[in-house]
């Protein structure tokens, strides 16, 4: 084997796909020696049969997969496996692959195309199950409920006037409000009051507020429905909250079906699970306040809740922002609770849960569409805010 | 005080179903020693509702709905942080954007595409559905992250000849094993919780169905069989738990990377 240079290491951009012998090709003994592999493949119709016939390969196996995977019989264990392997090792062959076809392709062109190879596999699943789907629903929102014909705005009037819709609407300002007032306000007193702890207390009890995160929103309707619960009067109460209320001489009280505190029931659950979350950025961002601010404050002679109020929360205000509109976005799209607990009986429906309900239930598209297109318009000053802010941060780099 | 509601689920969930229906879950603690618990709640729902089986069948979406997010971000994410190329910024500005649109918006379609393709009800669907929706979180996270890494690192892996798919594989994914991690337990949560996706794509015949859905279908039908809802809830709650505990630090961290400044 005629070899010119030294022994090209495998991924190097520049040397091996510019060397142009023209000797008889030896068929190499297997693919194990890729130096030599590579400077066989500078033979044109080689590289060409290369280029095209490895994607067309890859593809191959990809759509077998595919197959495989959506429609095996095959026991549970075999398919996750093979999704795994596929996941994974077919994921960074298939990358592999790419950059293969890249590196055989003159170098001007190999360097504009690569990023594209890296980026291109999730930019277009991000077209694809994102951004499609958005424009999609848009389109469906002007249409009737098969999404044939077209009716204008027909399904927007609907939206904005229907009562059950008028009700979710009421409802999902109420969980946004107490929502999110209900989280960052806790999540901030408790991050406070958390900061002046003992290390191990602290991280105790950061803990045990955290821990509801990891419940499913499904899991924790059943654990608040139990404390909802219900039984006649004169009977014993196992709901922890009838119990308590009976115990302070009242007629115990069917709570989920009370307007309109049941609303509230339900947002307490939420604020329940979320708080972790808002006191673990915001106990980050109180502990970043510089000590000697604080200590200037304190010199001065300001007490503790004045250092609080004036020093620290301006501080820390644009973490405040980021996660208040975390929580908006969050509560905007809540639907498991209202869903499992009351399935939106008794005036406790919401946004998300209508949408649920006309496109799934009432198979009617163009409604669905609608609403969720509001739930859309809900989000996107908030949209605006984050791409903003992300803007600054970049132009700090 | 916050343990409260946690606590009452998992005493309730060993009472014989007559305890439960005749006297609070507090109670037992005024009676220690004098109480009868009992396993058989769990057992039923194991077996006779199916939990056991959803059980499986939620590990069976959530780790691949885990991995393969993350394959596929992390090309994009160094692509994103050290590749240049054209309309870079506009992309990424986008890939911002996206995190924040509610799913809802792709739902419908998506289930039209589904329903042409003969997906609906398979474990592949809810694999594609979240990677497409995790997607977002995961590039803007680990982008941030690789983009944190010194550059004279990747410099002088360039100079020793080395092409990007090479400076990626052997160097920037072992150091961004952190926040892939942190990501993974995000991800792996949510999926693992999720209720949404997995009942507009997977459905809830009892050979499919995850945990979630089989808790929710059992509130419908069994609301106020305390008993099996409460040992049905805790085996839903017991995994993300036990993966969440000794892990939180990670979580916590990819939580603060993103917002705090400094």
């Amino acid at each position: 084997m005629s070899n010119d240079q030294p022994p090209t290491k495998r991924g190097t951009t520049k040397v091996a796909a510019r060397s142009n012998e023209t000797g008889p090709v030896e068929t190499s003994s297997g693919l194990s020696e890729k130096a030599s592999f590579r400077d066989h493949l500078a033979i044109a119709p080689l590289r060409l049969i290369a280029v095209v016939g490895v994607p067309l390969l890859a593809f191959f196996l990809l759509s077998q997969s595919f197959v495989f995977l959506r429609d095996s019989e095959a026991n549970r264990v075999v398919i996750v496996l093979v999704a795994l392997v596929f996941g994974v090792i077919g994921v960074f062959g298939l990358y592999w692959v790419m950059d293969f076809v890249a590196n055989q392709l003159p170098d001007r062109i190999g360097v504009r195309i690569r990023p594209w190879i890296f980026a291109g596999p999730a930019l277009s699943v991000l077209a694809l199950f994102l951004v499609w789907p958005t424009i999609r629903t848009l389109w469906l929102s002007f249409r009737d409920d098969d999404g044939e014909a077209f009716v204008g705005l027909d399904n927007y009037v609907y939206a904005f006037t229907n009562d059950v819709m008028l009700t979710a609407f009421r409802n999902n300002l109420v969980w946004l409000i107490v929502g999110t007032v209900g989280t960052v306000g806790l999540g901030l007193a408790i991050a406070a009051l958390v900061d002046k702890l003992q290390r191990r207390s602290e991280s105790v009890a950061k803990s045990i507020i955290f821990v509801p995160m990891a419940i499913s929103f499904v899991g924790a309707s059943i654990i608040w429905g139990f404390i909802y619960t219900f039984r006649p009067a004169g009977r014993p109460q196992i709901g922890l909250l009838n119990a308590i209320w009976t115990r302070l001489g009242n007629d115990p009280v069917f709570w989920l079906s009370k307007e309109p505190w049941n609303t509230f029931m339900l947002v307490v659950v939420l604020i329940w699970l979320q708080t972790g979350f808002a006191m673990v950025i915001l106990s980050a961002a109180i502990k970043s306040v510089p000590d000697d601010i604080l200590e200037a404050a304190r010199i001065d002679g300001a007490s503790e809740m004045q250092i609080f109020w004036r020093v620290v929360v301006p501080t820390i205000k644009s973490t405040i922002v980021v996660v208040t509109t975390t929580m908006i976005i969050l509560i905007l799209k809540v639907f498991d609770i209202v869903w499992v607990m009351t399935s939106g009986d008794f005036g406790t429906e919401v946004i998300a849960s209508q949408m649920i309900r006309q496109a799934f239930r009432f198979f009617d598209d163009g409604k669905g569409a609608a609403v969720a297109v509001v739930l859309l318009l809900a989000v996107i000053p908030v949209m605006i805010l984050n791409v903003r802010r992300f803007r600054e941060e970049e132009s700090l780099r | 005080m916050w343990l409260i509601p946690s606590l009452g689920l998992l005493v309730t969930s060993f009472r014989p179903e007559l305890d439960i229906a005749s006297s609070g879950w507090w109670t037992v603690f005024g009676n220690l020693g004098n109480n009868e618990w009992t396993i058989n709640n769990y057992q039923r729902v194991i077996e006779a509702d199916g939990m056991g089986n959803a059980f499986l069948n939620s590990l069976a979406v959530s780790i691949p709905a885990t991995i393969i997010p993350i394959t596929i971000a992390a090309f994009a994410a160094y692509a994103f942080a050290w590749m240049e190329f054209k309309g870079r910024q506009v992309l990424f500005v986008i890939v911002v954007g996206l995190m924040v649109v509610p799913l809802q918006m792709a739902l419908i379609p998506l289930l039209q595409i589904y329903v042409n393709f003969d997906l609906t009800g398979t474990y592949l669907a809810v694999w594609l559905a979240h990677t497409g929706f995790g997607l977002p979180l995961a590039i803007y996270l680990l982008r941030n992250y690789i983009g944190s890494l010194p550059k004279s690192i990747i410099e002088s892996a360039a100079i020793d000849g080395a092409s990007h798919f090479k400076t990626f594989f052997s160097l920037v994914v072992p150091l961004s094993v952190p926040v892939i991690a942190s990501f993974a337990i995000f991800q792996f949560l949510w999926v693992w919780n999720d209720f949404l996706v997995a009942i507009v794509f997977l459905g809830g015949t009892p050979d499919v169905s995850v945990v979630t859905i089989r808790l929710a279908e059992l509130v419908g039908s069994r609301g106020q069989d305390w008993e099996v809802l409460t040992a049905g809830a805790f085996l839903t709650m017991v995994l993300p738990l036990v993966v969440f505990f000794p892990l939180q630090r990670f979580f916590v961290r990819g939580l603060t990377a993103g917002s705090v400044k400094g």
